[in-house]
């Protein structure tokens, strides 16, 4: 369960990011955060698993307080979050096998991760997540060498990988055309599912987010403007979170 | 510009040629001087070829350790020298050394070292370890600074450590770089290490300093051939060397 409660975030420039965002994921549901650029998501995500300090409020992730944690006491939250990224983040210039098993790498010591010797066990869990994703073969393939929805499979793999008590999943599918936007979405919802954990969505496809979510999330301007089913989703509330020049366009349209 | 701007100018020029003796009548004699020393260089004597081979053996060694010692000492510095990777105060130290190897010229740098550790090839190969800091390391610095976040900031949040980071996200994307820098470093290591023997730093510059000092000009024309040879061989294999990475 991941209770994150008054999340503050100011950057150096002076923008604040988060005002105070409290939100709750627990059991295997899928909580799909929407809203327009600058809104809060992607620091919201990164304040979670610390890739971005936040300066006030707490992250639990089952009970445990992330926010205070160093060191290794860090490392081992963060490999307990898988995340997947919009524009992918696969190392370029290694293979699949290495993008995937690099998710193993809270696990290993740096001389392992220097020899690239994983234990036997995790390389398996690598073939057996890849097939998962449907890239079997795909092993020896140089990252730079496939399609966009190909690397984001590699990207979804290498967070499943880690076997993760949450999946952090930041607009997987901006970068993707909208038939393959779907088949990468279902995939991620459908995974997450099966392996019992719960996913924190971060999307602008408001369409997309309704075929998919039970629940969402609105930010807007760092705070929380509405947290409930799918179906509460209305012209009113998308005009509190968007805005109203959003409101003006038809409704269900991508903003 | 005004006239006075000018005539100050010219004022200037003109005191240097006066404080630095220039004096046609001179640069004359030397000419002929000139002549006459080349004309005793020619032809060039190859007769000593023992001597000729081991000066030049000795650049090649000093070179080619220099290089090996400069890219293992640089890389380090290089990371602690990316501002990307390392908290300020890492990368303030960083490229203070960086700074510091790059300050002295390599023949002060000779001088020094044959100060330290007396005349020969270990002195040159320790002046041209510390220049590859300064060169090496900045290059590679500034190759690590424009790499892409992304692979850093994903291979981080799996939970890695800072140095499993650099393995796993940084290495793969300034391997290439590092590759094709040392290659080139060689490069420029076999060029410097015909010179730095004038200061005493051993390789085929100290061959050419004794034989000028004892009038040998035919050899010393022979040497100054073998070092064109040897500059041109070496930028030729680093080229097809760095084509074949690249």
């Amino acid at each position: 369960m991941l209770e994150v409660q008054g999340l503050h975030k100011r950057y150096a420039t002076g923008d604040e990011a988060l005002r105070g965002v409290s939100l709750t994921v627990a059991g295997a549901e899928a909580v799909f955060v929407i809203g327009p650029s600058g809104a809060g998501k992607s620091t919201l995500l990164r304040c979670i698993n610390r890739l971005v300090e936040p300066d006030a409020g707490s992250v639990r992730l089952d009970g445990r307080e992330i926010t205070t944690l160093t060191g290794a006491g860090l490392r081992a939250a963060r490999r307990a979050m898988g995340m997947i990224f919009q524009e992918f983040n696969l190392v370029e210039r290694l293979t699949v096998m290495e993008n995937v098993l690099s998710g193993r790498l809270g696990y290993v010591s740096t001389w392992q991760a220097w020899r690239r010797r994983f234990p036997a066990a995790d390389v398996e869990a690598a073939f057996r997540t890849l097939a998962r994703v449907g890239l079997e073969g795909f092993e020896n393939k140089r990252a730079d060498e496939l399609s966009g929805g190909q690397r984001q499979r590699v990207g979804i793999a290498r967070a499943l990988v880690q076997r993760p008590k949450i999946l952090l999943v930041d607009e997987p599918t901006s970068s993707l055309d909208p038939i393959t936007s779907e088949a990468v979405m279902r995939l991620i919802v459908e995974l997450a599912a099966e392996d019992g954990i719960p996913a924190l969505v971060n999307i602008h496809d408001v369409p997309l987010a309704r075929a998919f979510a039970r629940r969402i999330v609105g930010l807007r301007e760092g705070r929380v403007v509405y947290d409930g089913p799918v179906g509460g989703l209305d012209a009113a509330v998308l005009e509190r979170i968007y805005g109203a020049a959003r409101a003006a366009a038809p409704a269900g349209a991508a903003p | 510009m005004g006239p006075l701007a000018w005539a100050a100018g010219v004022a200037f020029l003109a005191w240097n040629a006066v404080s630095l003796e220039v004096d046609p009548a001179r640069v004359a004699r030397g000419l002929s001087r000139l002549g006459a020393v080349a004309a005793s260089a020619i032809p060039p004597d190859f007769e000593r070829a023992g001597l000729l081979a081991s000066g030049v053996l000795e650049s090649i060694e000093i070179a080619t350790l220099s290089t090996l010692l400069g890219v293992v000492a640089g890389i380090p510095v290089a990371v602690l020298a990316a501002r990307n990777v390392v908290p300020l105060p890492v990368y303030a130290a960083g490229r203070g050394t960086i700074t510091l190897g790059r300050t002295f010229h390599e023949l002060i740098v000779g001088i020094l070292f044959v100060k330290a550790v007396g005349f020969g090839p270990l002195a040159g190969v320790l002046t041209l370890t510390v220049n590859s800091v300064g060169f090496f390391s900045k290059l590679l610095a500034e190759q690590i600074e424009t790499i892409d976040r992304g692979q850093i900031e994903a291979v981080r949040a799996t939970g890695a450590s800072r140095a499993q980071v650099l393995i796993y996200a940084v290495l793969p994307q300034v391997l290439p770089r590092i590759i094709g820098l040392t290659i080139y470093q060689w490069d420029v290591h076999l060029r410097q290490s015909t010179i730095i023997g004038i200061v005493g730093a051993g390789g085929i510059g100290a061959t050419l300093l004794s034989a000028f000092s004892r009038y040998d000009h035919d050899f010393a024309l022979a040497i100054l051939i073998v070092i064109v040879a040897i500059v041109l061989v070496g930028e030729a294999v680093s080229a097809l060397a760095r084509r074949a990475v690249q």
